[in-house]
């Protein structure tokens, strides 16, 4: 079955200075998979992804999300076209219940408050917390928080940015579940330096280097690829 | 008792603590609180900008200004009757603030605070510079012929206390509705972080200058409000000073909660008005008093009575 291509980037460029943090970058999401983008640090991968939830505008080149070009779309209007983006360094709303970090998702789609928004928290295993200040929340669990509040915006693309970072191995599982369950309603990109999670999880990846893609495939011709073990594997 | 029943309640039987006072206040203090629910009503106002929204404006005495001139003028100058020129004012603050927002919400933090301030300063000029219609510094006196609404003498001590109430308790009402609703949700999400918002799907311009335009609408009505009320139009009511008062009052009764401006307005007015009896220097005694504040209580009195005691206050 020929997949469908739900985003699609070519010759995406965005140089700082002198830094040529993402440079002419192509790139394609199937609809339906998980997708994980990789590279030593420093290799461009957040910038690559802020262009394309547009927290940062793009130099040159175009993304097509869903058949539109959505190149020069305010963030805004991209997550309401069903891109959720999950911050890299937790950004929920510390001062807020965890109930009402996740109906601002909720009520954002028009969804039913109450209704949704329990069944978001249930579905990350939050809801006897809903009535928590998120900001007291032990770290994994905003980590969480963050996660659920991607998920409750209902999205066609959800982009995490290094989820699994500082979560023990138990949380990482309950991750990884989740992750399995959106999929294929959802297409999933993720970042991740943890490679067992990026190993087990994605159907494809892509390796960056120095703003460039430096190859793509299944886990299986990532991990044979000499290049790929030269730049980050480590041989 | 649900939640918000208990949240109606609390706020229901202030209004009819206000209420009471129409008949069980003094003429002395029946004047005063009259004066102190418009000024609260402002800086109910100045509290869904800066409480709920997080937008730190040095620039409302122009809103303000805007109803208190666009109701004041209107009946000086085109023989308006009180009831559209209160309607009149009441737009007038509402598209000032659009005005100001659709510019100065293109900037954030500090510079957004010189940027209000630098046009309220420059509403505050054009209300001098134009003497032959405001008379300046002098300031309109309104006649009391002038000042009727439905019939009643706004000048005379009862209808105006009612007045002042009936203004006070339609913007309380129409603020602890929009506060917790959806609208006011994202509103705090926008105070608490705005990147955050964004990548939810929410416009931060689009929603930022829909909470200044209400503000503008609050500070408009309380402007024109005081112009009909109390019988006098000045440009010291277009002042800098305020533009700082409603933030005094807000900081003091607590931001960000629904009762806050009321507790700070009228705490703040007893305070001058009692400390005044025994000394010249009561703006001294408030300067104590906002220190303590800041050492003991930052979040003000309402805020503080939140955090400590009653978690659920809106």
């Amino acid at each position: 079955m020929a997949a469908v291509t739900l985003l699609e980037a070519r010759d995406l460029t965005r140089h700082f200075g002198g830094l040529k943090a993402v440079n002419g970058v192509d790139f394609e999401l199937a609809e339906g998979e998980i997708h994980a983008l990789i590279g030593p640090n420093g290799a461009g991968k957040t910038t690559f992804v802020s262009l394309l939830c547009g927290r940062i505008p793009v130099q040159s080149g175009t993304i097509r999300f869903d058949g539109a070009d959505i190149t020069r779309l305010p963030a805004h209007k991209r997550v309401r076209r069903g891109i959720a983006y999950t911050f890299q360094i937790t950004q929920v709303f510390a001062n807020l219940s965890v109930f009402d970090n996740v109906a601002l998702a909720v009520q954002r789609r028009g969804g039913r408050l109450d209704v949704d928004t329990r069944a978001a928290l249930d579905r990350v295993g939050l809801a006897d917390r809903a009535g928590q200040i998120a900001g007291t929340l032990s770290y994994g669990h905003q980590r969480v928080l963050e996660i659920a509040m991607g998920l409750a915006l209902d999205p066609r693309l959800l982009i995490l940015d290094e989820p699994t970072q500082g979560l023990a191995n138990a949380e990482i599982d309950i991750f990884k579940t989740l992750v399995r369950q959106v999929v294929p309603d959802t297409t999933v990109l993720l970042i991740e330096h943890n490679m067992d999670v990026v190993m087990d999880l994605a159907q494809r990846i892509t390796v960056l280097n120095f703003g460039e893609v430096l190859a793509t495939g299944t886990p299986g011709d990532i991990r044979a690829n000499p290049a790929v073990q030269a730049a980050y594997l480590g041989g | 008792m649900t939640l918000s029943t208990r949240i109606w309640a609390l706020h229901l039987a202030v209004l009819a603590a206000l209420l009471a006072g129409s008949v069980l206040l003094p003429a002395y203090h029946q004047t005063n609180v009259a004066k102190v629910m418009v000024l609260a009503t402002y800086a109910m106002g100045y509290n869904i900008a800066f409480g709920y929204t997080g937008l730190l404006s040095l620039g409302h005495a122009l809103f303000f200004g805007a109803g208190l001139y666009g109701a004041g003028l209107l009946v000086q100058h085109a023989g308006l009757p009180a009831g559209p020129a209160l309607l009149a004012g009441i737009l007038a603050g509402g598209a000032m603030a659009a005005a100001v927002g659709l510019l100065a919400l293109r900037t954030q933090g500090v510079a957004f605070m010189i940027v209000t301030l630098m046009f309220a300063q420059a509403g505050y000029l054009t209300i001098l510079y134009n003497t032959a219609w405001t008379r300046g510094e002098e300031g309109i006196v309104i006649a009391r012929e002038a000042r009727m609404l439905f019939g009643h003498d706004l000048s005379a001590d009862l209808p105006r206390y009612l007045a002042a109430f009936a203004l006070f308790a339609a913007g309380l009402v129409v603020k602890l509705w929009l506060v917790r609703s959806p609208t006011g949700r994202v509103m705090i999400a926008l105070r608490e972080n705005e990147e955050r918002s964004r990548m939810l799907g929410y416009d931060p311009y689009a929603r930022k200058l829909a909470a200044l335009v209400v503000s503008g609408l609050y500070a408009g009505a309380a402007g024109a409000a005081y112009g009909l009320l109390f019988g006098y139009v000045g440009a010291s009511l277009a002042s800098t000073q305020y533009s700082i008062l409603p933030l005094l009052w807000v900081l003091l009764g607590g931001a960000g909660t629904v009762l806050g401006p009321l507790v700070g307005a009228l705490s703040m007015f007893y305070l001058i008005d009692y400390s005044s009896a025994f000394t010249t220097a009561s703006l001294l005694v408030v300067g104590v008093a906002l220190v303590l504040l800041v050492l003991f209580a930052p979040r003000g009195i309402l805020g503080t009575i939140r955090e400590r005691w009653l978690k659920w206050l809106p």
